[in-house]
């Protein structure tokens, strides 16, 4: 067998014996390396932590003073007796794929990744590996993403149209990566774009960290539908609450992920618009992706694990499931709940 | 817009009734008049017949979409609806035209008449023409299920908004056996006179559930108090020599109750509107039970017409001899079908229903609706004596008084995923109470909970299924529910030898633990109580 043992998986997630490290613990553990900064796979309470420094900046905003290691794309760094570098997953600004090799075997952990370039995030690139973990967040072939540009077009219509109709305009996207890929997907709309201070902070962060992202406002207690007419509000679903949207009335009020390809969860959202659009692979990206590898050896994590699974087996790859305590809190790995 | 698809996607694009009105009534001023009226007919329910097995319908979309049958089967078990998954797994088409909806049914038909691999070839060809919103429409009407957010109210407002025509006339002329093939837009909808029709019955008039106390409805002598009964609403026309019977899903279901032919009134044409219920022995109707048994039955066998006669309990008339008495009030009503009751035959199949008796007091009526279930009733009706005889569920003058449901707290050991709308939560559950060590099931729900709730029963289940039998998953017996029902029944099928009649989740008990659940003792209890 090659390379079984450059990586295991244990309760407290993806390990290095070689490295003696963690990729994205789910209990603090001494060294963490990193993926990328959503919650569920950046936590708080790890010994030293590694990551980009994107995702660093994001990181240090929301788990206060950690301490931490930069690792640039494509650096590569002897941890032990394993050589380790990230390289770009384009999941969010910053998201990583981990390589790992250890005499001569090298293993990839995707963490969550997106094959579509989204003109922001440093686009994903596959990395020929042994062995390859990947996500499964939308793995069935119903999830099948349109091109990003015809989305826009579809925002940008529905704003228009409710900028007519004299309404306000609020999208709920995830504070981190999606809310970004929206304000540069929608900056040359029609009215003037205000973020949810959630996700302001994130914008914040990302744009110390030299990211270009478009100018915005935001939403502050004295803006209203008189200091902002037609605007369009970001802001995380969670957040969309009558106590500010008041202000805003009349409003429209849509949400923006994947999940919105499916009639029977926008409904369940109570959402009459959805527009399908996410920071995760969709199933020919996933199976692009997992053939361009190369990998002898796929394993599957968060989401549809047993389906993808069974498929690849059944297209003459080999894989297998493993379970993994990921997707609580980005709104794609969220789920369908 | 004219084309079926653009109508659909612009209802499915807002949950607000304004735009949904706006939609249909733009739709009913440009489709031609052939797909006006078939998109009445298709919402209210009045679908072409299904030409193709759903087997076939997947093989053939699996196959287009390129990946094995499994997994077209876990899409849809993901998904929750065949059209929507067949729709999103079909490769996008490289050209694409809108969907008009008489043109289409008319293909639809015409492919009865076909072979399956001529029709395989049909169905093909039509997927390769339509975007996704346009399969989705086409594969509804190929498999029957066709659901859009618009009620028939809704639809019957956008009509009468588009036309003219006033709302509860509209309401009328669309009900009855009226088909696309055998009407058209002018005679149903336009035409002065509406082609008389002696079979069509009147829209029922329906009740709100009392949500504060009877007192708020005023003096009790402005009311009329009636016992709730568990049967199925329905209307008999006794019209022109000939006799109707409608339920209140708009099923003429004549046929199935032989009781009722040959019945005429001396007095011209009548409509009697009641609770059709199975007659006991007892001189009491039958649990509801009893008259499935019927229902179920295009023709009833003689033991069955002996064992399980069908009678209707008449409360109300609304035509007596030939003149429409729904715009009187409730009283005059009353003395109209104490008239046509006399001319019927006594004993025979339209009975007065039992009387709520006492005093006209609200203290009386609610010790009253406490014996509902000695009664065989489920509570009581209130109705205005000087109301009208409304079009549809208006509120105000009818309110369903019912009793509080019975109650068991019972272990869930099952869960499956939903459909549609739930697809993706599990939220069909399998209930059951203890027998000694064991656990006995006895009860399915899928109802009751909020959507908060079954988002964290659902994550609770992936991390405590113990076995799954396709997709149906064994969880550890730990969560505790309060089943609320409204009858319970002996039942031979059932294991735990009880059926419950619409059995809902009252509450999650997260107090209790599953050892605190119930017992097959106490179920038993209840059916020798209230059985
Ligand atoms: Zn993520
Ligand atoms: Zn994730």
């Amino acid at each position: 067998m090659t390379g079984r043992g450059v990586l295991t998986f244990t309760d407290r997630g993806i390990y290095c014996p070689a490295g003696d490290f963690y990729i994205d613990p789910w209990r603090p553990v001494p060294r963490a390396l990193i993926t990328h900064a959503h919650s569920d796979h950046a936590r708080w309470g790890h010994g030293r932590y590694l990551a980009t420094p994107r995702s660093l900046a994001v990181m240090r905003h929301r788990l206060g003073d950690i301490t931490a290691q930069i690792a640039e794309y494509g650096q590569v760094l002897r941890i032990g007796d394993a050589d380790v570098s990230f390289h770009p997953a384009g999941h969010v600004p910053g998201s990583a794929q981990i390589r790992v090799c250890v005499a001569g075997q090298v293993w990839v952990a995707s963490g969550d990744y997106k094959t579509e370039n989204d003109g922001l995030s440093e686009p994903f690139a596959p990395l020929p590996c042994h062995s390859f973990i990947t996500e499964s967040t939308f793995g069935l072939p119903v999830f099948r993403w349109q091109p990003q540009p015809r989305i826009t077009e579809q925002i940008l219509r529905w704003w228009q149209g409710n900028r007519a109709a004299g309404k306000t305009s609020v999208l709920g996207a995830y504070a981190l990566g999606k809310a970004q890929r929206l304000l540069h997907m929608l900056a040359d709309g029609p009215g003037p774009i205000l973020c949810h201070a959630a996700v302001e902070n994130t914008n914040a962060s990302l744009r110390a960290a030299g990211v270009a992202l478009p100018q915005s406002d935001v939403l502050t207690p004295e803006c209203s539908a008189k200091t902002h007419p037609g605007a369009l509000i970001i802001a995380p679903p969670g957040a969309i609450e009558a106590s500010w949207t008041r202000r805003f009335a009349p409003t429209e009020v849509a949400l923006a992920s994947g999940w919105m390809g499916l009639r029977g969860i926008r409904r369940r959202r109570a959402m009459a618009t959805g527009f399908v659009i996410s920071d995760h692979a969709d199933w020919p990206g996933l199976l692009q992706a997992t053939k361009e590898t190369g990998a002898e050896n796929i394993y599957v994590t968060h989401g549809y694990t047993d389906i993808f699974t069974r498929y690849l087996n059944e297209s003459g790859h080999s894989a297998q499931v493993v379970p993994t305590e990921f997707g609580t809190d980005d709104d794609d790995s969220a789920g369908p709940a | 817009m004219s084309a079926f698809s653009d109508l659909f996607q612009a209802l499915d694009a807002t949950t607000k009734t304004s735009a949904k009105l706006a939609a249909l009534g733009q739709y009913f001023q440009t489709a031609t008049p052939e797909d006006r009226l078939w998109c009445i007919a298709v919402l209210s329910g009045r679908r072409p017949k299904r030409v193709l097995s759903s087997t076939l319908l997947r093989r053939w979309a699996a196959e287009a979409a390129g990946i094995p049958e499994w997994l077209f089967e876990e899409c849809y078990a993901n998904v929750g609806d065949l059209a929507e998954t067949i729709a999103l797994l079909l490769p996008p088409a490289a050209q694409t035209r809108p969907l008009y909806l008489a043109p289409t049914i008319a293909d639809l038909r015409a492919m009865a008449q076909l072979d399956d691999a001529a029709r395989k070839a049909h169905v093909l060809a039509q997927w390769a023409q339509l975007d996704t919103t346009g399969r989705l429409v086409f594969n509804k009407l190929l498999t029957g299920g066709f659901r859009m957010g618009v009620s028939q109210k809704l639809m019957t407002r956008a009509l009468a908004q588009a036309t003219g025509q006033p709302q509860p006339d509209l309401a009328h002329r669309l009900m009855g056996n009226w088909h696309p093939d055998t009407s058209d837009w002018h005679s149903l909808i336009m035409a002065q006179n509406p082609t008389a029709d002696s079979s069509r019955p009147y829209p029922f008039c329906l009740a709100h559930g009392l949500d504060s106390p009877p007192q708020d409805l005023g003096d009790a002598h402005d009311w009329r108090a009636e016992w709730k009964w568990d049967g199925i609403r329905a209307q008999l026309l006794l019209r022109d020599g000939q006799v109707f019977l409608w339920s209140r899903g708009e099923e003429l279901i004549t046929d199935r109750f032989p009781e009722f032919a040959g019945l005429s009134i001396a007095g011209g044409n009548t409509v009697l509107d009641g609770e059709l219920v199975v007659w006991g022995s007892d001189g009491l109707p039958q649990p509801f039970q009893a008259l499935q048994k019927r229902i179920g039955r295009k023709t009833v066998p003689k033991a069955l017409l002996a064992s399980a006669p069908a009678r209707l309990l008449a409360y109300d008339c609304l035509e007596f001899g030939g003149q429409d008495l729904r715009a009187l009030p409730l009283a005059q009503r009353r003395q109209h079908l104490q008239t046509a009751l006399d001319q019927l035959p006594n004993p025979g199949p339209v009975l007065p229903p039992p009387a709520v008796a006492g005093a006209h007091t609200w203290e009386n009526w609610a010790s009253t609706r406490q014996t509902a279930r000695a009664h065989r009733a489920e509570g009581l009706m209130l109705k205005r004596l000087s109301a009208p005889y409304h079009a549809g569920r208006i509120r105000g003058d009818w309110w369903k008084w019912k009793l509080d449901p019975l109650s068991i707290d019972a272990v869930m050991i099952y869960a499956q995923a939903g459909h549609g709308r739930r697809a993706t939560l599990y939220t069909d559950f399998t209930f059951a109470v203890w027998d000694g060590p064991t656990l006995v099931p006895f009860a399915k729900a899928y109802s009751g909970l909020t959507d908060a709730e079954f988002r964290q029963i659902t994550a609770w289940v992936r991390k405590n299924t113990q076995q799954r039998f396709g997709p149906v998953r064994q969880v550890v017996p730990e969560l505790v529910f309060e089943i609320a029902f409204e009858g319970i029944q002996p039942s031979p099928r059932h294991k735990s030898g009880v059926a419950l009649r619409f059995p809902r989740m009252a509450r999650w008990r997260q107090d209790k633990t599953a050892a605190q659940a119930d017992t097959l003792a106490h179920l038993n209890a209840l059916l020798a109580q209230y059985g």
